[in-house]
């Protein structure tokens, strides 16, 4: 142990830290733009050239705003919330490859690591919510924690299937795995529920109820603001980053699915340019689901996790262990997981028009209430 | 970083101090702070700092399923249940049963104590393994999942069973209490 050892790792957090921090600044601007585009609307466009330069402002501004503290507020809980929600979010990058050779720690509990550290940003948006000393706020952090928790199980257990299709946790043997094959050909079932499982830990829409502007103001974040509320949606950014790049990892074949032609640096070029194409692809997916679904309600929400995800990522589980002890052909997998993955579908929308004619608030006209005979004039 | 584990004895040494009284004083804290919401914060530390102890004992398995478990499950299910409680910030002062509990928890502590005094801690060296078998042994030691997961699913396949078979009964269990009565 000597002091190039401590440096080296002081260096690599900072590294990790401005990287992503860039990268979540600019995926806001793109998150701003994809709406626009979405919405037909042209988005941002005035600082800069066609606005590039907008996460810049939006930084400075939020730094230099004044920073609020509600005097019922638990003040240490308050200011440590932020950090608790941060901390997880650059762990994760620890054990995360961008190409072959390129992690921190190639580890062979990787797939593990990330799980593990995945769960715990729970605990920061609860203290937001309790530190804050808001009705809001605590009803956000319940909301979170709930939500969380339940989407936790999907998501690990289609991590799981994944790891026992690639007979490893290193996510560098993963990718390595899927050369001829990606495991969306192989797993299209577990790649939806990781993706729809992936969306509820991230907290965005459709499944964002535990910030909803409508019902809960804005959850854990209300009272914050400025400095601290920007270190939430840089945490939030950081964590659809990481989303995307494990979707990639996991599922789409990183940096080996489809073979580049070439040899040599051109090769490796080819390949980051691939794995950096497949992860925007996905978090432009992501974003567009924004663009386009409203977003659920909590008793929906709940529902949709366990009596649809959880049961359906147990099943993914056990077919694939059945496939890999008798040794059939992957083709078979494929074949069950694309029914099921339609099965998946069809409860989704079939669901969606049971709770329609089930409302609790209807919209009636005027002329249907006054043929109703059991309807009483208000007094 | 989780894989490499014991690597230089320095950094171990610091991280075992810090650590170690880190845990024990947020553990003391967890029973005397009065309010409730930031016991269980320091438990979370608590829990924390047990996984941290893990990894630097190379059981990065555990420590992953130490997080996994009750920093993410177990805590939220605390606080749950704290954020639903009335007046949560006078809780915490139900001292009438104090001499009773004190007896309790020293009596586990001594058990405890007189657990690890009693335990044969030197285990790999006291059996006498043949030469060949020493690579074997530290492939072991350095990646524990693969022989942890075959000896679960194999030799000791009776106790993950009935771990399956005790949380179908809390799901069961849960399942009776929240039914609707007809």
């Amino acid at each position: 142990m000597n002091f190039q050892e401590i440096l080296k790792y002081f260096v690599y957090a900072g590294m990790i830290f401005t990287v992503l921090a860039g990268i979540a600044a600019y995926l806001t601007l793109m998150e701003r733009k994809v709406l626009a585009w979405i919405q037909q609307r042209m988005g941002p466009k005035y600082v800069g050239f066609k606005g590039i330069l907008q996460p810049l402002a939006d930084g400075i501004k939020l730094v230099i705003k004044e920073d609020l503290l509600p005097s019922w507020s638990d003040r240490t809980v308050y200011w440590i919330a932020p950090i608790a929600v941060l901390v997880p979010a650059l762990l994760m990058w620890v054990a995360i490859p961008i190409t072959d050779g390129i992690v921190l720690d190639d580890s062979d509990l990787g797939l593990f690591y990330i799980t593990a550290i995945s769960v715990l940003t729970v605990m920061g948006l609860v203290m937001a919510g309790w530190g804050s000393a808001n009705k809001w706020a605590v009803m956000g952090g319940l909301r979170a924690a709930g939500q969380l928790v339940s989407y936790e199980i999907p998501f690990i257990m289609s991590i799981l299937a994944i790891a026992m299709l690639a007979q490893s946790l290193n996510l560098t043997e993963i990718v390595n795995q899927q050369t001829t094959f990606a495991f969306i050909l192989k797993q299209p079932l577990a790649f939806v529920i990781f993706f729809i499982a992936g969306l509820a830990e991230l907290g965005r829409i459709p499944f964002d109820i535990h910030h909803a502007e409508s019902e809960v103001v804005g959850g854990p974040f209300v009272e914050y603001s400025g400095a601290h509320w920007a270190v939430f949606y840089l945490a939030e950014y950081m964590n659809t980053f990481t989303v995307a790049v494990l979707t990639t990892i996991l599922f789409l074949g990183g940096w080996v699915w489809p073979q580049m032609p070439f040899e040599g640096s051109l090769h490796d070029f080819l390949s980051i340019l691939l794995f950096m194409f497949k992860t925007v692809a996905v978090i432009y997916l992501i974003f567009w689901i924004r663009g386009t679904y409203p977003r659920l309600r909590i008793d929906q929400l709940m529902a949709f996790g366990w009596k649809l995800l959880v049961p359906l990522s147990f099943l993914n589980v056990v077919i694939t262990s059945i496939v890999l002890f008798y040794g059939f052909s992957h083709f078979v997998l494929s074949a069950v997981s694309i029914f099921l993955t339609g099965v998946l579908f069809y409860m989704i929308s079939n669901r969606s028009k049971k709770y329609d004619s089930g409302e609790t608030v209807r919209i009636v006209s005027s002329s249907q209430v006054r043929d109703n005979q059991n309807f009483k004039e208000p007094l | 970083m989780i894989s490499q584990g014991i690597a230089s004895s320095l950094t171990v040494e610091i991280s075992f101090w810090v650590i170690s009284i880190s845990t024990i004083l947020s553990a003391i804290a967890v029973v005397q702070i009065k309010d409730l919401f930031r016991a269980s914060l320091f438990l979370i530390l608590t829990f924390l700092g047990v996984a941290g102890l893990f990894i630097l004992l190379g059981a990065e398995f555990l420590a992953g399923i130490q997080l996994m478990i009750y920093v993410g499950a177990i805590s939220v299910l605390i606080i749950f249940a704290i954020l639903m409680t009335r007046e949560i910030e006078i809780s915490n002062q139900s001292h009438y049963m104090r001499i009773l509990v004190s007896m309790v928890a020293l009596g586990f502590m001594l058990l405890a104590i007189s657990l690890i005094t009693s335990t044969d801690w030197n285990l790999i060296d006291s059996r006498s393994f043949p030469q060949n078998q020493t690579d074997e042994i530290i492939a072991t030691v350095q990646n524990s999942i693969p022989t942890l997961s075959k000896m679960l699913l194999t030799e000791y396949v009776l106790a993950f069973e009935m771990v399956g078979v005790l949380l179908l009964a809390a799901v069961l269990g849960a399942l009776a209490l929240v039914r609707e009565k007809k």
